[in-house]
């Protein structure tokens, strides 16, 4: 499953940087799910800032809205508003299997103390709010993690 | 048009519906078994104590979810490994796993998309709105076929596929309805059609700011009783700044994890509540009682689709197909046929065949769907009908009089009517004289003058079709050649000789019932339903015309049984007494509905001489309801020709047959059968005005002579046999 956008956009509205500053590169996320025995699972990735506080959304698994308070760190983060994803949604993924997210990201999201969260659900199943919890760094990119509940492995590179 | 919208939603979607009520009929056993196995909750327990049991087991513990069946997950961390389980609510300990059962998951996938997602999800909405449509057209053909709503649960009739059909049907069909209605509701819901999605709330900015209070000490777990609990998150560990959210069946909202006070609240609103009930309501999850009931109203769904399917593959067989049936817009000529058993259709079949062959564009129809409004730019209109008992309509003309009765002005098409019947009926083609009358007194221009065929004469109805082709201005000849009737070999069991000494040589001959194959069983075809009174249809070596004896004997009696005298000279009745048992003959099984005693508790008055006993010994033998009947039976000699002599004083000792008044033509006081209903004419009268129904068997010139003493009979009370006849309580069958 592979997504390829231009996704500068999702970012740009929660942090601003002057028009010199703006370089993007191509970054693939690509999360690999359990072997869970369960329906598909919506999975939400964004971002936190220094803080802890909310900076953008870069991808949501899941077609249907409704379930989106499932995603319960990116539900409580946004309060639910579905307009952080606009253009940025997908398929919900299967168990077992494996989503690859392309995305034109900002330089300046790496290195400078963002936090890239997953949150994952499935019907009936465990909510797992940041089932992934990972700093973006450069350094960082092409190390495998694994996740809470339901990611198996998790790595972006660029 | 009710009937198509019954048939073709059930024929193409059969196999849909059939999946989808059988995995929905399994699913439906799971709410009932989570409710009986999840250890349930007292009462008058609050969240706050529930959520503190857990949490002194479970610590980390960070979710709690509560299904309707009263099943309470718990799920937590322990380090790094994610932990559920399901927990006793009394101890707050883990009791099993947590793991949705793998088989259901599967069955609910099947049931709600076929595992195709959204495709599969719209494919099962089809099979649900083909639910919805059936359960609808056939509650009105319940309603129709049984003469209204408040007969809904009337008796059946028919073929055992159609009376299976009904009789699930009719108690189904509630079922049917609401889980094909809430089966739409939630797909539209799923889709995001309806305003029904949670409203989102945000966490309000102004915390507490504090942490640590005990969960059974916050004022808003311990106002909310268990029984209403959804679900309870717990704030991620070390945030001042997270709260817990808690999910009834009211609402939700965030209480604050410093002060243990709801912050912010939401109920649910009027959309959100009507979609969670509707959800309970399909799936049983809540109402568990309902889920099994609904699941087993659904097992009547595969049964009435082979039947239904039964039920159309046998009306298609049972009349011929029309070849190249143009449009009812397009036709030049319009043939409507009104038929009882099928034959007329063979003989619409063979009109159709001529005009279309003729150059014309022909549309051939059940007379009950004529619609004058429908009749296009039709130029002629003929009508082939025949009747039904005395006078009435047959099957395929039901509520043709009544449109035309209604109709305010007559159709620019031309009309001729041609009727089927029998001469020796006395309302011989009474119902194409009825339309005729009508159509004339509506104005209906005459294309042709009422004709008729006698007993499916090729003759008849080649002579009007050179009548009708001159008129027409067309070359057409009708060779009707009907289709032989499938008959079956009857090997004879036992016989039994009357009446030779006194020149009336007869026999009662008792058949063994043929094997039945599942289909006729179904279909209620062949011998696999007959009463006493229908006809046995004898084709003898050597004719292709069928001679018809009436039956002596129902199916349920084991055996087929007619009484044949031997006529001199004649072919039939020659062979037919010539057998010997172990010898086999073949038949065909005729219905013949409008010679039966009926239901009821009136008296029956059985009038029968020589040969015509046998139905009417039939009836004797077949009334296990003791109803009282009264046989008049006229013979020769009551030493030689006494036909069922030794069964009738049986019968009489049982209380089958109230009385027999005997008349014998030979011997010291020779009289005839009606005489015997003039010495009783007083017990006669009174029978009659019980409500008694008479019933008549045998050769036409004792009928007629029978018809006179009644006549004398009733003249003293103003009635005549014409108006117990027009009542129905006036049947003959006569040969």
């Amino acid at each position: 499953m592979i997504k390829s956008i231009l996704a500068a956009l999702a970012l740009t509205t929660a942090l601003s940087f002057s028009a010199a500053e703006v370089m993007a590169k191509p970054v693939t996320f690509i999360t690999t799910i359990k072997n869970y025995g369960g329906n598909n699972a919506y999975l939400a990735l964004y971002v936190t800032d220094k803080s802890g506080k909310y900076a953008g959304s870069l991808w949501l698994a899941g077609s249907r809205t409704r379930y989106f308070d499932h995603l319960a760190g990116w539900y409580r983060a946004t309060g639910g508003d579905t307009a952080q994803v606009n253009g940025i949604t997908g398929a919900s993924v299967g168990s077992g299997r494996t989503l690859k997210v392309t995305l034109d990201l900002k330089d300046a999201l790496f290195d400078a103390g963002y936090t890239l969260h997953i949150d994952a659900a499935a019907e009936n199943m465990r909510e797992s709010p940041n089932d992934v919890v990972l700093p973006l760094t450069t350094a960082g990119a092409g190390n495998a993690v694994k996740g809470r509940r339901y990611i198996s492995s998790f790595t972006y590179g660029m | 048009m009710i009937r198509l919208l019954h048939r073709w939603p059930g024929l193409i979607a059969l196999l849909l519906v059939m999946l989808l009520s059988l995995s929905g009929a399994a699913l439906s056993v799971f709410p009932a078994a989570d409710h009986l196995s999840a250890p349930q909750a007292e009462t008058s327990m609050t969240v706050a104590e529930l959520a503190s049991h857990i949490k002194a087991n479970y610590p980390t513990v960070e979710q709690i979810k509560r299904a309707p069946s009263g099943r309470t997950t718990a799920y937590w961390f322990e380090g790094d490994v994610a932990n559920a389980a399901t927990i006793d609510p009394a101890t707050g300990k883990a009791l099993g796993s947590a793991d949705p059962n793998p088989v259901q998951r599967w069955l609910t996938t099947l049931h709600r998309s076929l595992f195709l997602d959204d495709s599969g999800r719209i494919v099962m909405a089809v099979g649900a709105v083909a639910m919805m449509v059936l359960s609808l057209s056939g509650m009105l053909l319940v309603a129709r076929r049984a003469g209204g709503w408040r007969r809904w649960f009337s008796p059946l009739k028919g073929p055992l596929a159609g009376r299976l059909h009904v009789e699930i049907a009719r108690i189904a069909v509630a079922g049917l309805m609401l889980s094909s209605v809430t089966a739409l509701w939630m797909t539209v819901s799923t889709f995001g059609f309806l305003p029904d999605q949670p409203a989102a709330i945000t966490i309000p900015a102004d915390v507490s700011g504090q942490t640590g209070i005990e969960v059974s000490a916050m004022t808003a777990l311990r106002t909310t009783p268990v029984a209403s609990l959804r679900e309870l998150s717990f704030p991620v560990a070390d945030d001042p700044t997270d709260v817990f959210t808690l999910k009834t069946d009211k609402g939700q909202g965030y209480i604050d994890q410093g002060t243990g006070a709801m912050l912010v609240w939401s109920d649910l609103g009027g959309w959100e509540r009507v979609s969670e009930t509707i959800y309970m309501l399909h799936t049983g999850q809540g109402a568990a009682v309902l889920g099994l009931l609904l699941g087993y109203l659904a097992l009547g769904v595969p049964v009435m689709a082979v039947t239904g399917f039964v039920m159309w593959l046998s009306g298609r067989r049972s009349r011929p197909r029309i070849r190249a049936n143009a449009a009812i817009g397009k036709a030049q000529t319009v043939v409507l046929v009104g038929s009882e058993g099928g034959s007329t259709w063979g003989f619409a079949a063979t009109l159709h065949k001529a005009l279309h062959d003729a150059g014309q564009s022909v549309h051939t129809a059940a007379l009950s769907r004529f619609d004058a409004a429908q009749l296009g730019h039709a130029q002629h209109v003929i009508i082939l009908a025949s009747t039904y008992g005395n006078g009435d309509e047959p099957a395929s003309a039901k509520g043709f009089l009544a449109k035309l009765e209604a109709m305010t002005a007559a159709p620019g098409a031309s009309l001729a009517v041609l009727g089927f019947g029998d001469s020796s009926f006395p309302q011989f083609c009474g119902y194409a004289e009825k339309i005729s009358q009508l159509a004339a007194r509506k104005g209906w221009r005459e294309l042709l003058d009422l004709a008729t065929v006698d007993r499916q004469s090729a003759q008849d109805f080649a002579r009007w079709g050179s009548d009708l082709g001159t008129v027409l201005g067309l070359p057409i000849e009708l060779h009707h050649q009907p289709v032989a009737p499938a008959t079956t070999a009857l090997t004879l069991v036992s016989r039994r000789d009357y009446g030779a000494e006194v020149q009336a040589p007869s026999a009662i001959l008792r058949f063994s019932l043929p094997r039945l194959s599942l289909w006729q069983r179904l279909t209620g075809s062949g011998f696999a339903r007959f009463e006493a009174g229908d006809l046995l249809g004898v084709i003898p070596q050597g004719s292709t015309v069928p001679r018809f004896y009436s039956l002596a004997s129902a199916a349920t009696d084991g055996f087929i049984e007619i009484v044949v005298r031997r006529q001199p000279g004649g072919l039939c009745s020659g062979q037919l007494t010539a057998l010997e048992p172990g010898d086999s003959m073949s038949a065909f099984l005729k219905s013949n509905p409008a010679f039966r005693p009926g239901e009821g508790e009136t008296p029956v008055i059985l009038v029968g001489a020589g040969s015509g006993i046998g139905p009417l010994a039939g009836f004797v033998r077949a009334n296990g309801t003791r109803r009282a009947m009264h046989l008049f039976f006229g013979m020769r000699n009551a030493t030689s020709d006494f036909l069922y002599g030794e069964e009738l004083a049986q019968w009489q000792a049982e209380g089958r047959l109230r009385k027999i008044y005997t008349a014998a033509s030979r011997g010291q006081r020779p009289h005839y059968v009606q005489y015997a209903l003039h010495m009783q004419r007083a017990h006669v009268m009174d029978l009659i005005g019980q409500g008694a129904r008479i019933m008549v068997c045998g050769g036409r010139e004792m009928a007629a002579g029978v018809s006179e003493a009644l006549a004398d009979i009733l003249a003293p009370a103003g009635l005549t046999p014409a108006m117990l006849r027009a009542q129905g309580r006036y049947v003959e069958d006569v040969y």
